[in-house]
């Protein structure tokens, strides 16, 4: 046990996962913008933004994340020539951004959706008989509502895209499979330890992450 | 686009005038924007016929892609195999009327739906090697290993929640005629709640089919790797072949998805539970523990 910890002690675990939730904040916010963008295309009454939303989500939502990080560092850099950093490593973690936003994205969409599709039709129905006009009730009744019923799948995206972030280990970020690969690769008789490492703190972080979501979600619950 | 708007009423003569000016101008911007990319595939040489040509000629096919799909297809199998049984075992297990049982069944299940699908592939080849397994079937071995463990345990959820989701009558109606608890789940419950959770379990064939992808992290031969294995060869057309893989893929989860569908309307007669249409699809690498609450239905969006 006591060789172990000195084991662990020569990797920077703390660091690996401060790199898995950098990249799970950026590409968060990042797909919970083009996710909300996506949603308001899927609910506007326009048909060809209405193709456009439900074309992008049905499309990538059965893609495998692997295939688009891959796309990212195998063709957006070196044919395409996107490119974020000269540093090598930082450039990875933008195009695993880049990935992961386009991913999730879709989910977000969703998750936004099916809380707008929480709210019973009676309320908007409701909110135009008493002569609110079309901002208002979405202000005051739809989106207050439709945001309670949201928490809970937009919670379970977060957690998914949490664990997602390790997909990146595909290009040669440092965080933390890529790191376990590492620690594995040199320390081969300590493969089980390493491998509790690592997962116990996947459930250190997620189980919280899931935990508020549910409190949240129960708290805010709209009683019908 | 009438039927689920909720924000939208009907639309007036302006509303519509509206909407069809908006609606023109959206399909411009959009078609515009698809031009934009394919010029830029153009300058960047993508469209070249050669390219294109390798990426789909019929030895990529023969050596390449099918190869590499019928080892994606291999792991996918087993894995739903052993995921169902796995989910099985720990679903009904967390039914167990046996405290301890119950509880070592939920740790288990929380802890593999709480660590990625990768971190598990990685640690299961590493021990595989160590074991002194055959290194060619290793990698095969690790994919299904991470996949079982992680699917297992949402499947384990779905028996659970459909077994929750059964109006309370049919356990109540097992007890009145004398069953015990374990009696009345194994012969009224579990067998409406299998059908009920038929839907989601082939949904979530799909997450395990697009996750089997990431066995080329650890070098397992499936199509995604076949995929980058030809684009880097002579002219290149990685951008080609990654493009052939992804429509593979998406082909096959659309499929998978149509099917869940037709089960959930065909099988809603059959059972006292409710049969939701592909619902979990919506979560990659669906929930985490404690939020438990969207698995029973809190609210299952539309697929």
């Amino acid at each position: 046990m006591a060789d172990f910890l000195t084991v662990l002690s020569e990797y920077d675990i703390a660091g690996a996962y401060w790199v898995n939730l950098k990249l799970t904040f950026f590409a968060g916010l990042f797909a919970l913008v083009l996710g909300t963008i996506l949603a308001m295309f899927r609910i506007s009454p326009i048909p060809s933004l209405n193709l456009a939303g439900t074309a992008y989500v049905n499309i990538l939502r059965n893609t495998p994340l692997t295939i688009i990080i891959v796309f990212g560092l195998a063709v957006l850099w070196p044919v395409l020539r996107v490119e974020f950093s000269e540093v090598f490593t930082v450039n990875f973690f933008w195009l695993g951004v880049v990935g992961l936003t386009v991913y999730h994205a879709a989910f977000f969409c969703e998750a936004l959706r099916s809380g707008i599709n929480t709210v019973p039709v009676g309320q908007a129905e409701a909110a135009r008989a008493i002569g609110l006009p079309f901002l208002d009730s979405a202000r005051l009744v739809i989106f207050p509502q439709a945001f309670r019923g949201a928490i809970a799948p937009l919670g379970n995206v977060v957690i998914a895209l949490i664990k997602n972030t390790t997909v990146v280990a595909a290009g040669s970020v440092s965080e933390i499979a890529t790191l376990m690969r590492e620690m594995i690769e040199n320390e081969s008789n300590y493969v089980y330890p390493i491998f509790l490492t690592v997962a116990v703190g996947f459930v250190i972080i997620v189980v919280p992450v899931g935990m508020l979501a549910t409190y949240l979600s129960r708290r805010l619950a709209v009683s019908r | 686009m009438s039927a689920q708007s909720v924000l939208f009423d009907a639309l007036g003569p302006r509303g519509r005038r509206m909407t069809t000016i908006i609606n023109i101008v959206a399909a411009l911007a959009l078609a515009g924007l698809l031009v934009f990319v394919v010029m830029k595939l153009n300058d960047a040489g993508q469209l070249a016929g050669n390219l294109w040509l390798r990426a789909l000629d019929s030895n990529a096919w023969l050596y390449y892609y099918l190869p590499g799909l019928q080892n994606t297809l291999v792991a996918a199998v087993y894995s739903v195999v052993l995921a169902v049984v796995f989910g099985l075992i720990f679903g009904v297990g967390r039914l167990a009327s046996n405290r301890l049982i119950r509880w070592f069944c939920g740790l288990v299940v929380e802890f593999f739906r709480a660590v990625p699908v990768l971190v598990m592939m990685v640690a299961a080849a590493a021990v595989g090697y160590i074991l002194g397994l055959d290194r060619d079937i290793v990698p095969l071995v690790a994919v299904v290993v991470g996949l079982t463990l992680y699917n297992g345990s949402v499947i384990a959820e779905l028996v659970r929640s459909g077994v929750y989701g059964l109006p309370k009558g049919q356990r109540e109606a097992g007890l009145a005629v004398g069953m015990t608890r374990g009696q009345s789940i194994r012969s009224i419950e579990l067998p409406q709640a299998l059908i009920a959770m038929l839907p989601s379990l082939v949904s979530q064939f799909v997450v395990i089919l697009k996750d089997s992808a990431l066995g080329q992290i650890i070098l397992y031969s499936e199509l995604l790797r076949s995929a980058r294995l030809l684009g880097s060869g002579a002219p290149f057309p990685i951008l080609q072949t990654l493009f052939v893989a992804a429509l593979i893929f998406i082909a096959l989860n659309f499929l998978l998805g149509w099917l869940a569908q037709v089960l959930a309307r065909r099988l809603g007669s059959r059972t006292s539970g409710r049969t939701t249409a592909a619902a979990p699809t919506a979560v990659p690498q669906a929930a985490g523990p404690g939020a438990t609450g969207t698995a029973g239905g809190i609210d299952d969006g539309p697929g």
